[in-house]
């Protein structure tokens, strides 16, 4: 069995990977596996922006930024995590800049930004230009440049891998175990620091933004090593998915001027959120979408709405609400003008709908989007493993994997690609420090023992039934019952349905034999890594009886601070799920009503 | 197999493998066109599977094949290392030595412009493996690669233009490119990339940027 040794081992290769890589390999040997070549991380698909209170266009500060997040995460984010995220925030997108990322610019030819969901002047509460972009993919940016960045600096890759263990030797972080997908070679990576960026886990529900490979792997492998994973039951669903595919349509068509109609016409924006109508925070939005339909106002009767960015509705309600541009001229936009700011929106359009956004409203529906909840660490990017925050040395996550928590119960757009980078760089100068401050540890003869069971376990599937049934039933359950909106009977009849399913799915068909690029077997590893997330989801929002950020139940729809002002942790060790919970770190902003 | 009009071919070859077998292997990421993964032959032109919908085909049998020039592993996946290697030749990151200044660079939107086009690029290789020069000699640097050192040399902040035109001058540079534009036709993302290789040859021609 091959086994490599490096100071610091990132598994994942997107944008918090490729950062915490970046800084990483300055001081330490570094190496990034992924089971993706790093330019088809998800990171990329990214569209909106990345959020930092240059006050470029329009005067803006940190505090500002940070008070949006604390109450965008309905005041469940830990307010010291994100007043240093939004203090970062500023040079950390100069820095990027300075890598050579292509910003949109404005005319003096600083960075273009632009208006986002939840992010305001505070003292008017009117939105405020904190998104920084690069056209409609500012995601797509972000990662070339990254990866760029790394063939300059010549980070070693281990593309293909597919990360199956993390090897802990007297509860340290000794290394992981990889499998070869080109080859089905079990190898060992011995480190002294293993970071964790492997992003988020949509694909267990139907409709969702996330891409077919966003399985939570690093979730998953956690769980079964005995650490706790943490406010699972928030996970955010974007108000604009393209109907029934769920890819994504970004928030910036709102921030742009685009507005959300219901069958009757009707911006219904206006009843739900006063002040910033259609530029609420996510969870706000998406709730008020899912009432509309569900009270019949949705197109034809069904079960979309509308986002309508054509030039004479943004034009129209630009002037009814008083839009204006920084000069204080009226807000005015013309059809070359959306050509140019959303051209990639406007290709997904035509290509999946037939629909011309420029000419024809875009049918709509909540997508399953991000993960609010994750592997727990400090503001180090450390790994802990209680609510005391005990620390298990050498193991460090990052990204959308890692929960902070800055985004709390909810978060702002915008502020995932920030936290990216804040705490990818983080992660990765703080693991190389650590590494090279400690000798290797031996390791056990036996350390890929457990993920080589698991593999042969699964390769000696041969008779059952496929993996597509039991994939479309997961998510179609946890779509159903542990959507945007939940209740007791829902959830109960959802965890009942995941846990035959875990039972099902000791009985599946592997077709593939092969030793070459065995997908089948690969992504039936996946599909066991999505039942445990569905399974530590649905536990989690079933004790969870408040209403809070993306977690709504119907039969407790009101926040309860007194009861349920923190953080839950939750572990599935040998099938039994355990529940405890966490304090929420509060310094400047005491919880009030979140109000848009 | 039934099929909607909308559904994807991507969602086909899901199905196929979710229901039918399970060992046929593709690469497929994001789904939507833009991560790159799942460049393949459909009915004979370099596509995403992910952005071909059954309609656009027009036809009831759909053929799927690997991309040509690039070593086949197993059924769609082809062997990218050599892709990736040509793209590594080109010095495809931005140099500029000078100090950075406390805030951004300023560039202005007209030289922003300039490189959007070029800026698109998601490696996703159709290009490269629809060049009949890249099939003759697979030691083309092929035109992603000269894709992605056109986003640099035209950056008005990056410093190694000259360096990139000198490797891009060489015997398996430009030149090799004899404007047949099958990679304008394949590229899933509109990139003008015969007009970007031909800015390029003017640009070794002339010993000028603009």
């Amino acid at each position: 069995m091959k086994v490599h040794q490096f100071d610091v081992i990132v598994v994942g290769a997107g944008g918090a990977g490729l950062m915490a890589a970046l800084y990483a390999s300055q001081k330490a040997t570094t190496a990034v596996i992924s089971k993706l070549y790093p330019t088809r991380s998800h990171t990329g698909a990214a569209q909106g922006g990345v959020g930092a209170a240059l006050g470029n266009l329009e005067e803006d500060h940190p505090e500002w930024h940070t008070f949006d997040t604390v109450k965008g995460s309905d005041y469940l984010g830990d307010q010291d995590a994100i007043e240093f995220m939004c203090n970062e925030a500023v040079q950390a997108i100069y820095e990027l800049e300075h890598m050579g990322l292509p910003f949109s610019r404005i005319p003096d030819g600083r960075i273009a930004q632009r208006p986002f969901g939840g992010h305001t002047n505070n003292l008017t509460g009117k939105p405020v230009r904190r998104s920084c972009y690069a056209a409609d993919r500012t995601g797509h940016m972000i990662l070339q440049t990254l990866y760029q960045q790394c063939i300059k600096n010549n980070v070693t890759f281990f593309d293909e891998f597919q990360v199956l263990d993390l090897i802990l030797v007297d509860g340290v972080a000794a290394g992981v175990v990889a499998f070869e997908i080109a080859t089905s070679e079990v190898h060992i990576f011995h480190a002294n620091a293993v970071i964790f960026a492997t992003g988020g886990h949509g694909r267990i529900w139907k409709i969702t933004s996330n891409a077919f490979t966003l399985s939570g792997d690093g979730i998953a492998i956690a769980l079964r090593r005995g650490i706790p994973a943490q406010d699972m039951e928030f996970f955010q669903f974007h108000p604009t998915g393209i109907y029934k595919l769920g890819i994504l349509i970004t928030e910036g068509v709102r921030g742009e001027g685009g507005i959300l109609v219901n069958g009757k016409g009707e911006r219904f924006m206006e009843r739900y959120a006063p002040r910033v109508k259609d530029l609420a925070s996510r969870d706000v939005v998406s709730r008020a979408m899912y009432l509309e339909t569900r009270e019949g106002r949705g197109v034809n009767g069904s079960d979309y709405l509308y986002l309508d960015v054509r030039p004479e509705t943004v034009n129209k309600y630009a002037a009814l609400d008083g839009r204006t541009f920084p000069d204080g001229s009226p807000y005015r936009v013309t059809s070359e003008e959306l050509l140019a700011k959303l051209p990639d929106i406007i290709d997904f359009c035509r290509t999946y709908l037939g629909v011309d956004p420029i000419d024809q409203p875009m049918p709509v529906q909540p997508t399953a989007h991000y993960a609010m909840g994750g592997i727990p660490t400090n503001n180090y990017g450390q790994v802990v493993l209680d609510e005391k925050n005990t620390v298990l040395p050498g193991l460090y996550a990052a990204g959308e994997t890692a929960c902070v928590s800055v985004h709390g119960a909810n978060r702002l757009g915008t502020n995932s690609l920030l936290d990216l980078i804040v705490f990818g760089k983080h992660a990765g100068i703080n693991a190389a420090e650590y590494a090279c401050s400690v000798n290797f540890q031996r390791l056990p003869s036996d350390s890929a023992d457990f993920a080589i069971q698991e593999i042969e376990r699964l390769r000696n599937c041969k008779e059952g039934e496929p993996l597509g049934d039991i994939t479309q039933e997961m998510r179609e359950v946890m779509m159903d019952h542990v959507g945007v909106f939940r209740t007791k009977e829902g959830m109960t009849e959802a965890l009942n349905k995941i846990r035959e399913l875990k039972e099902r799915f000791r009985h599946i068909r592997i077709d593939d034999c092969g030793e070459v690029f065995n997908t089948n077997l690969l992504n039936a590893w996946e599909i066991g890594n999505q039942l445990n997330l569905a399974e530590v989801t649905t536990v989690s929002a079933l004790n969870r009886t408040e209403s809070r950020g993306a977690h709504s139940r119907e039969d407790y729809p009101k926040r309860d601070d007194k009861k349920w002002l923190k953080h839950t942790l939750t572990w599935l060790k040998d099938g039994e799920v355990k529940l405890r919970y966490k304090p929420v770190v509060i310094t400047k902003f005491q919880p009030k009503e979140r109000i848009y | 197999m039934e099929a909607e009009p909308t559904d994807r071919v991507l969602d086909l070859l899901e199905r196929v493998k979710g229901y039918q077998d399970g060992s046929l292997s593709f690469r497929r990421s994001c789904g939507h066109g833009v991560c790159g993964s799942d460049a393949m032959r459909i009915n004979g032109r370099n596509r995403l599977a992910c952005k071909v919908l059954v309609k656009d085909l027009g036809a009831k049998k759909i053929v799927v094949e690997p991309l040509l020039g690039l070593r086949v592993i197993k059924d769609l996946i082809v062997d990218m290392e050599p892709f990736f290697e040509h793209y590594e030749t080109v010095m495809p990151f931005l140099v500029n030595n000078e100090p950075p200044p406390i805030k951004e660079r300023l560039q202005s939107p007209e030289q922003r412009v300039r490189i959007d086009d070029t800026t698109k690029c998601i490696l996703c290789a159709a290009c490269t493996t629809s060049c009949p020069s890249f099939w003759a000699n697979d030691q083309y640097v092929g035109p992603a690669a000269i894709v992605n050192a056109h986003r640099f040399i035209f950056d008005s902040r990056d410093r190694a233009a000259s360096e990139r035109l000198r490797i891009l001058s060489g015997q398996f540079g430009v030149y090799r490119c004899h404007t047949i534009f099958n990679c304008t036709d394949a590229c899933p993302r509109d990139i003008q990339i015969t007009k970007a290789i031909g800015e390029v040859k003017k640009a070794i021609a002339t010993g000028s940027l603009d």
